[in-house]
């Protein structure tokens, strides 16, 4: 078992860091250099609605002061950052008296449930798979059908998740169409609570695991060719090791190190196409709220559920990074 | 017992290593990528000549039409008309000349944003695995923070603030997540080829330090580079879609996501009109597999190992 020197902690916490302040810093500035007014643009949202609205003008001028758009723009920045740091993500523009930090709240376990048990089955399941095709004694039979789990490899997500949704809950009607539990069941621990958020959260994790197991078979399959010739894979079976012993303890045990580290950098990209799955399934995760958001106009809302996906999958990158050391030890050692 | 010359040994078969048919790059995976991503190229240059895509506008065309050989359609569908071959949807469109309309546009901004990404990424990366120090730290610190930024959650803030966009401006958005990953990819191969024997000589031999990155690496770096362009295409166009389905991409013009976003908003799903977003994530499917056969088949040429392992 490797440790953790103080070094690589330090470096990893600083890394950590830079990613939600380079996250947090893009979404409070490239908006502004957009021409438009979001104030402007919700009033003139009201107006469209209602015909007219009385004293837009005193109202606008209400609002910027309210939200200090009036400031100069450091100081408004200064003041997001600090607030971003400490949670206060402010009230909902849409949802008046709700913050979005209890918004946040309420959603961010839906997300993490789904998101987090699709990418571990996934990278366990497109893992094994990839081994599996590059290792010479895999049984025929299987190295003919295992190819066919990858066929949905280069689909995204959110598409599947529509053809399931036609085919199984539409056609067959084995599952709901949307939603984490059904209308009228209370959110406990029991039994039957379970097996209903399990019952809705099938299709909308399956399209997940089909469509990203694939890039997992495929990095894992390229690393298992390469083991595969080290001098130490001809030694372990010359000594007349078990094949399954040489295959899981000499094989996959070296070739999965590289596929941690991808795990860690895909992240990002694979909380974004299961926010794109949620506003499918109309699942109460972080990416139905973000669709709650677009479709209101609420930039509070969304800029707060984005902050939290950021701060979300950097966390769990750190979370990776801190585990890796004792996986692999050699990388604590290796001066950088 | 015949003799068997040196020459004959040490290259056992010249004359088929030489035979042009033989090179990597005609493997059938390649080819069969290249055809499908033209097949959608083609549907969207040479389509518009035989049908009249002016009919992908709101209102041109009888709604909810079925495609024409749907026989069993339920009885609250208008019958099938062959003037429109995959049916129309709610809004007044016909499905195969929104097809034409907005494929090739798709491809355009993968390509654009793709395109800017690698030239960001050959910039940095080579720069950075070359010259070492200081900037090597600095490029690789930033490269591998901005990858874990969930990229499509920031353009969605992003965009909805922005409201109004073109396909050109998006493209630049999706750029701006585009270029990290190439810069690693470059940089770690520049580190590798930098302690080869050819690069060693180069640089004995005074080249230029432009010289070598361009004349020397460039060349052995392009089956790496086309590949993780490929990728890069497939998931700049994935980028795209999703911010369309989420109703936030251009409106003026058709695209495929945004057919999607309204087939969604319409309930065309639980309507049983799959023809609505059926035939846009066909057509997505296409270019999604298109460039994923390409960039396998490129990794072919890039890892010789991967050859003819099966899958």
């Amino acid at each position: 078992m490797g440790s953790l020197t103080v070094g690589y902690v330090v470096r990893r916490l600083g890394m950590f860091f830079l990613t939600v302040w380079l996250g947090t810093t893009l979404i409070f500035f490239i908006p502004r250099l957009a021409p438009g007014d979001p104030v402007a643009a919700m009033v003139s949202r009201m107006s469209a609605q209602s015909g007219t609205v009385a004293n837009s003008a005193e109202m606008i001028a209400s609002w910027r002061k309210r939200f200090g758009l009036d400031e100069p723009i450091m100081v408004q920045y200064l003041r997001y950052i600090y607030n971003a740091s400490t949670f206060q993500l402010g009230p909902s523009l849409a949802h008046f008296p709700s913050n979005v930090q209890d918004m946040v709240a309420r959603a961010f376990p839906w997300t993490l449930g789904l998101l987090g048990l699709a990418t571990l089955m996934s990278f366990i399941a497109g893992n094994v798979v990839g081994a599996l095709l590059a290792w010479r004694r895999t049984p025929g039979l299987a190295r003919a059908l295992l190819p066919a789990t990858l066929t949905f490899t280069s689909i995204p997500p959110f598409m599947l998740g529509i053809l399931l949704i036609y085919l199984f809950a539409f056609g067959l009607k084995w599952f709901p169409f949307s939603g984490a539990y059904g209308m009228g069941s209370q959110v406990q621990w029991s039994w039957s609570f379970i097996k209903d958020v399990i019952q809705h959260g099938t299709l909308p994790a399956l399209a997940i695991v089909i469509t990203t197991m694939g890039f997992w078979a495929l990095g894992m399959r390229g690393m298992m060719v390469t083991t595969d010739g080290e001098d130490y894979m001809i030694l372990a079976q010359a000594k007349g090791l078990h094949p399954s012993r040489v295959f899981w303890l000499y094989g996959v045990r070296n070739a999965i190190l590289p596929q941690v580290t991808a795990l860690a950098l895909s992240l990002g990209a694979l909380a974004g196409g299961a926010v794109i799955v949620e506003y499918i399934f109309t699942y109460p995760g972080m990416g139905y709220l973000l669709y709650d958001g677009i479709v209101n106009g609420d930039y509070t809302l969304i800029q707060g559920v984005v902050y939290f996906l950021i701060v979300g999958v950097a966390l769990a990158v750190l979370i990776i990074d801190l585990i890796y050391p004792l996986l692999d030890p050699r990388i604590t050692y290796q001066k950088k | 017992m015949s003799t068997v010359t040196i020459e004959q040994l040490a290259v056992p078969d010249k004359a088929a290593r030489w035979n042009r048919w033989d090179s990597p790059w005609l493997n059938p995976k390649l080819i069969g990528g290249f055809l499908l991503v033209m097949f959608v190229v083609l549907l969207g240059v040479v389509g518009p000549l035989f049908w009249d895509i002016t009919l992908a506008r709101v209102a041109s065309s009888p709604l909810n039409l079925p495609p024409v050989w749907v026989k069993d359609a339920p009885v609250f569908f208008p019958p099938p008309d062959p003037a429109h071959p995959l049916g129309t949807e709610s809004n007044g469109r016909d499905i195969l000349a929104l097809l034409m309309a907005a494929a090739p546009g798709s491809l355009r901004v993968g390509l654009i944003a793709a395109g800017l990404g690698m030239a960001i990424g050959i910039l940095l990366g080579f720069s950075a695995g070359f010259l070492g120090g200081w900037w090597d730290a600095l490029v690789r610190t930033i490269a591998d923070s901005v990858i874990t930024i969930p990229s499509l959650a920031v353009l969605i803030v992003i965009s909805s603030f922005v409201r109004q966009i073109d396909l050109n401006n998006m493209a630049l958005l999706l750029a701006l997540f585009a270029w990290p990953g190439p810069t690693r990819l470059i940089r770690a191969q520049v580190l590798s080829l930098r302690e080869r024997g050819y690069v060693q000589m180069a640089r004995l031999s005074g080249a230029s330090t432009f010289d070598i990155m361009f004349k020397e690496m460039m060349p052995n770096l392009l089956p790496y580079l086309a590949a993780s362009f490929t990728g890069n295409v497939s998931a700049n166009i994935l980028a795209a879609t999703g911010l369309e389905a989420l109703g936030l991409g251009p409106t003026r013009i058709p695209t495929l996501g945004m057919t999607i976003f309204y087939s969604i908003r319409a309930a065309a799903i639980l309507r049983g009109m799959w023809w609505w977003w059926g035939f846009p994530i066909l057509m997505l499917v296409i270019i999604f597999s298109g460039l994923f056969l390409i960039a396998v088949g490129l990794d072919e040429i890039a890892n010789p190992r991967l050859r003819g392992v099966q899958a």
